[in-house]
C-alpha cells in the first residue's frame, strides 16, 4: 500500500468546477501512476479541457484537491508546477522567437540547471525532431512543427505529470504516428495525461481510458480491461456519451 | 525568477522593431526640443546677462525637455504596456507563464521592471543630451537630478497604469486606447482643477511631476507616485489571481 502511494504521480479528489450556475466539471476523480498514459476522452464540451486546466494551476477549483507527487497544488503551486509539463490546446509560442530562444526561456523558466541547459536543448530537440530548426522563428514553421515545440516545451525540464490537450491535432498521419510513438517513450518514465478524440489514438498509445461526459467522469477503465470484456472503445464512447442527445 | 522574466520581456521587446522606432521617434522629439530652447538662450542670452541673479540654462533648456518628455513618454506608454498581458493572452502565451514554477507576483513584478530597464534607457538618452551642454557651460546638476528622478518615477506610474489595464483585456488595441484614456484623463484634471486649485490637484500625475521638473523634490509627491505605482501593481496581480478562481 505504501508503495502504491509513492507511485501515485497525480491525484485528484472530487474535482468541481462551476460557472455561475452551470457546473462545467462536477466530482472528477483521477488518479495516476508512474509509467502510466491515461487517455481522456469525452465529447466537445465535457469538461476536458476545464480538468486540464484545473490540474496544471491554471483554473482554481471550485471544490477538490490536487495533489501533484505528494504536493498540493492549491496550497504549494511553485513546488507542485515544478513536476509538471502542460501543452495546451493551442501551444503558447512566442512567434517572434526562434525555437532555440524559445526553449531557452523555457528552461529557465523551470529552474534548469543552468549548466545542464545546452545538453537538455540538444536531448529535448532531438526527441522532438528538432534538431535542423533551432534558428528558424517559430512563427514560420509548419503547423506540425509549431506543435512539436509545444511538445518540447512540455517535456523540457523532465516533468513526472505530462499533460497534453490534443497533442495531435492538425497534423499529419506521419507525424502523428511520431508523436504518438514520443508519447510511448516518455509514458515509460513519466505519467501522461492526453485528451483526444481520435479513439484509435488511445487505443494505441493509453494504458488506462477515462470518458468524461457533461462534467462527469462516465467510465473509468484499464485498456487492458476493455479487451477482456470484449468490447470495442469506440461502442462504449457512443454508449456513454450519446444516450439523452 | 523575476530576472527570467525581466530577460524574456526586454529580448522580445528589443526583437520588435517597436522599441527601436520608439526609441527614435522619443529622441528625435526630445532633441528637437532641446535645441529650439538652446536657439533660444542664445537669442536672449544678452538680455539675461544684464538681470541680477539670471535663469541658468538648466532651467532655460533642460527643465523644459523633461517636461516634454513627461509627455511624450505618457504617449509612449500605452503602446509599450498594451503588448505586456493583453498580447500574451491574444496569443495564448500566458498560460505558459502560468503553468511554470512562477508566481503572479514574479511575473507581474517582471514585465513592470522590464518595460523600467527599457524607460531607463529613454531617461539615460535624455541625460546624456542634457550632458552635452557641459561642453560650453555649466550645469545645475541637483536641477537635472531632481527632473531625471521625477521623469522616472511618473513614467513607472504610467507603466503601472498601462499594465493594470492590459490585464483586463484580450485585445492589445483596448489596452491601448483604455491605458490612453485613462492617462489622459489624470492629465485633464491639471486643466480642470487649475481654476478651483483645490483638492483636484493632488490626483494629477504631471503636476507632481511639475514640482520635480522645477527642482523641488516633494515627499507629498514622492508617497503619492510610490502610492499610485503599489497600487495598480497590486490591482494588476489580484486581477490575475482572480481570473484563476473566477474565469
Amino acid at each position: 500500500m505504501a508503495d502504491e502511494k509513492a507511485d501515485l504521480t497525480l491525484s485528484a479528489q472530487d474535482l468541481c468546477r462551476n460557472y455561475g450556475d452551470h457546473a462545467a466539471v462536477h466530482k472528477v476523480n483521477i488518479q495516476l501512476k508512474r509509467g502510466e498514459v491515461l487517455g481522456l476522452l469525452g465529447p466537445n464540451g465535457a469538461g476536458k479541457t476545464t480538468t486540464m486546466r484545473m490540474l496544471t494551476g491554471n483554473l482554481a477549483p471550485s471544490t477538490g484537491s490536487i495533489e501533484i507527487c505528494g504536493i498540493d497544488l492549491l496550497d504549494k503551486p511553485q513546488q507542485a508546477k515544478a513536476h509538471l509539463g502542460f501543452l495546451p490546446e493551442i501551444p503558447p509560442l512566442y512567434r517572434e522567437l526562434t525555437v532555440d530562444e524559445y526553449l531557452l526561456l523555457v528552461a529557465r523558466l523551470h529552474r534548469v540547471d543552468r549548466q545542464a541547459i545546452p545538453t537538455v536543448l540538444n536531448k529535448v530537440k532531438q526527441r522532438c525532431g528538432l534538431e535542423d530548426r533551432g534558428k528558424h522563428l517559430i512563427g514560420t514553421l509548419s503547423k506540425g512543427f509549431q506543435q512539436r515545440v509545444g511538445i518540447a516545451q512540455a517535456i523540457i525540464h523532465n516533468p513526472d505529470v505530462i499533460i497534453l490537450d490534443e497533442p495531435t491535432v492538425g497534423l499529419d498521419p506521419n507525424q502523428m504516428r511520431e508523436i504518438r510513438k514520443l508519447i510511448r517513450e516518455l509514458g515509460v518514465s513519466s505519467s501522461v495525461i492526453l485528451s483526444t478524440h481520435i479513439l484509435s489514438e488511445v487505443e494505441s498509445v493509453c494504458d488506462r481510458v477515462q470518458i468524461m461526459h457533461k462534467g462527469k467522469m462516465v467510465l473509468d477503465e484499464t485498456m487492458a480491461g476493455l479487451q477482456q470484456q470484449g468490447t470495442h472503445l469506440e461502442t462504449v464512447f457512443t454508449e456513454l456519451t450519446h444516450s439523452d442527445e | 525568477m523575476i530576472v527570467t522574466i525581466i530577460r524574456k520581456e526586454l529580448s522580445m521587446l528589443f526583437a520588435s522593431p517597436l522599441a527601436w522606432i520608439l526609441l527614435t521617434l522619443i529622441q528625435l522629439v526630445l532633441t528637437w526640443v532641446f535645441l529650439g530652447r538652446l536657439d533660444a538662450f542664445l537669442e536672449i542670452q544678452p538680455q539675461l546677462l544684464q538681470i541680477e541673479n539670471p535663469p541658468g540654462i538648466t532651467e532655460i533648456i533642460i527643465s523644459p525637455v523633461f517636461a516634454m518628455a513627461a509627455i511624450v513618454l505618457l504617449m509612449v506608454t500605452p503602446l509599450l504596456s498594451m503588448r505586456l498581458l493583453a498580447e500574451e493572452r491574444r496569443n495564448h502565451t500566458l498560460t505558459l507563464l502560468i503553468s511554470a514554477p512562477v508566481s503572479m507576483t514574479d511575473i507581474v513584478l517582471g514585465k513592470f521592471l522590464g518595460l523600467m530597464i527599457f524607460y531607463s534607457v529613454v531617461i539615460g538618452l535624455i541625460v546624456t543630451l542634457c550632458i552635452s551642454l557641459l561642453l560650453g557651460g555649466t550645469l545645475d546638476f541637483g536641477l537635472l537630478m531632481s527632473n531625471t528622478l521625477g521623469l522616472f518615477l511618473v513614467a513607472a506610474c504610467f507603466s503601472a497604469l498601462g499594465l493594470y489595464v492590459s490585464s483586463l483585456t484580450a485585445q492589445p488595441v483596448i489596452a491601448a486606447i483604455g491605458a490612453l484614456g485613462v492617462l489622459l484623463g489624470l492629465w485633464m484634471i491639471d486643466l480642470a482643477a487649475s481654476e478651483m486649485d483645490g483638492w483636484l490637484h493632488y490626483f494629477s500625475l504631471l503636476k507632481h511631476f511639475g514640482h520635480f521638473n522645477q527642482g523641488l523634490i516633494d515627499t507629498l509627491s514622492i508617497a503619492y507616485f510610490v502610492l499610485f505605482m503599489v497600487t495598480f501593481l497590486v490591482l494588476t496581480i489580484r486581477r490575475l489571481d482572480g481570473e484563476r478562481l473566477h474565469g
